[in-house]
């Protein structure tokens, strides 16, 4: 009888769906969410127009639409983590507080791990989708049912790392899962598995993401738009892609290396058998370093446009961005040992990659620089997308002087995991990433929805925003010089720390108000939206492509692929009063295709099967994979075409709805 | 109706190109992934714990004749490119036959050099020596496997559909594939099974 469940359900027993009230209540909470949103879209009979329009769908800007959907949930996930793990520290000095040191490390590594790779990487996908193909001209991207798969993959993922709060445990073992704590001996429960096969099943997507915009962005820019001709964010997107390609094959080998280690009893990372732990740790920052830029290239490349249209100036030092980005791809593969000066490498060795780490700040300076010397003397308009980039400003330099703090090795052996380690990375990530999503967000906004978000609410969102986050962060140098070392689930109460942890959790207060006043802007912004319509699709007086599409963009984009003479092709063309062509030919479309959901969907099952230890399943998905791919990829390619009399009218309706 | 044929006729060509560039890309970053895993074999291949080490269980002789078979594989591949290109449908049928056999008396081979070692206790988890050998020469073999599925599916479609424009296009990219595995297997050779016997 025990041999059949197992056989049939493998590790997964009733005891797994059992609880603690916390946890047990995020998982209640998730479940009824969903079931209430399931039942409203049944309710509603929409599920064949999600099917139809948005699950099936190749058009990079819905999928771009998805992405950024996913990543704001995760961002409220990632955010009820925070305050758990602010509330526990600011409470346990010298008691225990209200979480288990268990759930504690769950919680903190379900934080790291989620914020990464599905908020931030969410935003990078999301708004690369969105915007990619409009800047450079194109249609669509270059493989778009890959596209698809790719979205659907990051969702499985996404699944399985919040399959835990309704089934067994997470990994305990933080954000990178060092070994020999998360290997089998250690950690033999299903936590470490989660976390390997949301990151492995997501990790694939990005990859094949990556392809896919590198050969968009070098196959698909319309005519005249040579490389030097690219708006800087299209350069940007082109670094981070191609540090993806690079970076995330070793995050799939090393991944693979540890699930072969806990599933076959293999020995790379052991402390027995042979293996090496600190191999883990070189080969997973050999990922790691990288994928911070591959986040914040992207934000760069947003600050690269919104600066000089709310300047009206061109970008100062097109050229010099160009090298720093092309230099910052390729030096962010040369530092990762910065992460671990303390694994005892030596002097020689540590000076190297001490020196290439200051040395990699220089064109992140030069970056900054430029941007300042774009808004000198420039008409500068104080947008809430220019706020943005000035809270940026503030914090990026903060977080990159504590950085170079870090990078002189005999100093880094007293911030080593310290509380001023995690504070330097936030004010990188928070103030790169999440800043320059919030900016991009608010610039790009009209473009999708055809109108303003709200101003002045806009503003004082930044403003709660930026305060929360000094609150949130500044007590943590000082805790980090105090000797504060990271992932505390408690401490003395003789070391004085309380007062700052509790000054921080008020910080975090904040930050959720400055979150509240962004929902409000979206909200007001939705009610007041014929105050601030815009129809003729350039409400910012923009430089780059996109502007020169109506809100929002038809599923094609462009109606006539636009010629480019110049940098800043719009602008130029408005300056010389170019007309846009109505020479139409006809469009070819892909067709719809449920591949990337059935894909997805198989994906998710297999991740949990193997997590789970249900070999049939795990089987059965496999197969199904496979032969899904090979049934769709040897189908002759679906087209729809659209004809020029259907351009014709589309465009004619569009004029018509903009007069 | 012709200015409808005239589009898509190309886009198709412009989608090939993409393909081709894309695949491209997609080799290079499976070349980072067998990077990463010669070099965690480089770090551990010397960690054999008690266990056999390389020169103890490499039979040089049997590898020698793998590689000559899947280098013979690599050569019918490329007959059958050219015979597809030419469109001599009934050679390229045959070649491709021949490569996928070549290809799956190699895979064979593997498949019977690992079963020794495990039915001798020297299985992968015997040491990190062993782990890493596994894991390396294993992802090797389960790319050769998904050529194997390739070619299946290509030698089904000559037959039923015969030699597609589209199929042509697809062929050169499986044939792409199959000399990529043939060069990561010489690199396996010679810092694997040859400098492994010989220290
Ligand atoms: C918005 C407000 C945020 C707050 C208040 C916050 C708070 C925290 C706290 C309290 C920790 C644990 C520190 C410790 O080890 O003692 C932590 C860790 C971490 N956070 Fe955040 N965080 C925020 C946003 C983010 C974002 C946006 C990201 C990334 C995109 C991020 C990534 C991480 C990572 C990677 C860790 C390390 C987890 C580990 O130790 O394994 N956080 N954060
Ligand atoms: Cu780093």
């Amino acid at each position: 009888m025990n041999n059949l469940r197992e056989i049939i359900f493998g590790r997964l027993t009733w005891q797994a769906f059992q609880h603690d009230p916390i946890m047990g209540g995020a998982g209640v909470f998730m479940v009824v969410a969903l079931l209430a949103i399931m039942g409203y879209v049944t309710y509603k009979h929409k599920w064949g127009w999600l099917w139809r329009n948005w699950f099936t769908s190749l058009d990079p800007k819905k999928i771009g639409a998805m992405y950024l959907i996913v990543a704001f949930i995760m961002l409220l996930r990632g955010l009820a983590d925070a305050l758990m793990m602010r509330g526990q520290q600011a409470l346990a000095s010298g008691a225990n507080g209200y979480l288990s040191a268990d759930h504690f490390q769950q919680v903190f590594t379900a934080h790291g791990s989620i914020m990464i790779f599905f908020v931030a990487m969410g935003i990078v996908f999301g708004v690369i989708n969105l915007i990619v193909p409009l800047q450079i001209g194109a249609r669509d991207v270059a493989f778009p049912k890959l596209n698809s798969i790719s979205f659907w993959l990051f969702a499985a993922g996404m699944i399985i790392i919040n399959a835990p709060l309704i089934a067994g445990e997470f990994s305990t073992a933080g954000w990178l899962a060092y070994p020999p704590l998360s290997e089998l001996q250690y950690s033999p429960g299903v936590g470490v598995d989660y976390w390997i096969w949301s990151l492995q099943i997501a990790g694939i997507g990005s990859l094949i993401s990556s392809i896919n915009f590198v050969v968009t962005i070098f196959k698909m820019r319309a005519p005249g738009m040579t490389l030097m001709k690219m708006p800087i964010f299209v350069w940007s997107v082109l670094g981070s892609m191609v540090l993806v390609m690079f970076a995330f094959p070793i995050l799939t080998a090393t991944l693979g290396m540890l699930s072969l280690g806990r599933l076959l009893g293999m020995h790379f990372f052991t402390a027995g058998g042979g293996g090496d732990a600190m191999m883990y740790v070189n080969l997973i920052w050999a990922w790691g370093h990288p994928e911070v830029y591959i986040l914040v290239l992207p934000a760069f490349g947003i600050f690269s446009e919104v600066v000089p249209v709310f300047s009206k100036k061109k970008l100062f030092g097109y050229t010099s961005m160009v090298w720093a980005i092309a230099i910052i791809t390729l030096l962010s593969f040369t530092v990762w040992l910065h992460h671990f000066f303390t694994m005892g490498a030596g002097a020689d060795v540590n000076t190297f990659f001490g020196i290439m780490t200051m040395i990699i700040a220089i064109p992140t300076g030069v970056k900054v620089f430029n941007w300042i010397f774009t808004m000198w003397r420039g008409r500068v308009q104080f947008t809430t997308a220019m706020w943005w980039f000035i809270a940026f400003v503030v914090s990026f330099t903060l977080g990159g002087v504590a950085g170079v703090m870090m990078s002189v090795p005999p100093a880094d052996f007293q911030f080593h995991n310290s509380l001023f380690l995690v504070a330097h990375f936030h004010t990188m990530i928070i103030g790169g990433v999440v800043f320059g999503a919030f900016a991009g967000f608010n610039y790009w906004f009209p473009k999708f929805f055809g109108f303003k978000l709200n101003e002045r609410i806009g503003r004082w969102s930044v403003f709660m925003w930026v305060l929360g986050f000094l609150l949130a962060f500044t007590p943590l140098y000082i805790l980090g010089f105090m000797g504060a070392t990271r992932r505390l689930d408690h401490y003395d109460a003789s070391l004085g720390w309380q007062g700052l942890f509790i000054v921080a959790a008020v910080g975090v207060g904040l930050i959720l108000v400055g979150i509240g006043l962004q929902l409000l802007q979206v909200g007001v912004s939705i009610w007041q939206r014929k105050q601030s319509l815009d129809t003729s699709g350039d409400p910012w007086d923009g430089r780059t492509l996109e502007w020169s599409l109506p809100n929002p963009p038809a599923e094609y984009n462009f109606a006539v692929i636009p010629t480019v003479t110049e940098r800043d092709a719009f602008w130029v063309a408005k300056h010389n009063n170019a007309q846009p062509s109505t020479d139409y030919e006809p469009i070819v479309v892909p067709e719809n295709s449920g591949l990337g959901a059935v894909v997805g969907s198989l994906a998710l099952v297999f991740g949990l099967a193997i997590v789970w230890h249900i070999w049939w399943l795990v089987i059965v998905t496999l197969v199904g994979v496979i032969l899904a791919l090979i049934i769709s990829l040897t189908r002759d390619e679906m087209y729809t075409v659209i004809t020029t009399d259907e351009i014709k009218q589309i465009e004619a309706a569009r004029e018509g709805a903009a007069a | 109706m012709s200015d409808l044929i005239r589009v898509v006729d190309a886009e198709q060509a412009t989608r090939n190109e993409r393909k081709a560039l894309g695949f491209w890309i997609y080799i290079m970053t499976d070349c980072v992934l067998f990077a990463t895993l010669f070099a965690t074999y480089a770090v551990l291949h010397g960690n054999v714990f008690g266990g056999p080490a390389g020169k103890d269980i490499f039979n040089l002789p049997f590898v020698l004749a793998e590689t000559l078979i899947l280098l013979t594989s690599s050569f019918t591949m490329g007959l059958a490119t050219i015979m597809a290109a030419k469109g001599n449908r009934h050679q390229a049928y045959t070649w491709l036959a021949a490569t996928f056999i070549l290809g799956f008396s190699f895979l064979m081979m593997e498949i019977s050099e690992f079963g020794s070692l495990i039915i001798d206790g020297n299985g992968p988890s015997r040491s990190a020596f062993l782990s890493s050998f596994f894991t390396l020469v294993g992802t090797h073999g389960l790319h050769i496997t998904v050529g194997l599925l390739w070619i299946l599916v290509m030698l089904w479609r000559f037959y039923k559909h015969g030699l597609k424009k589209q199929d042509l296009h697809r062929l050169s990219l499986l044939a792409l594939f199959w000399h990529f595995l043939d060069v990561i297997w010489i690199f396996i050779f010679t810092i694997v099974y040859l400098m492994g016997s010989l220290s």
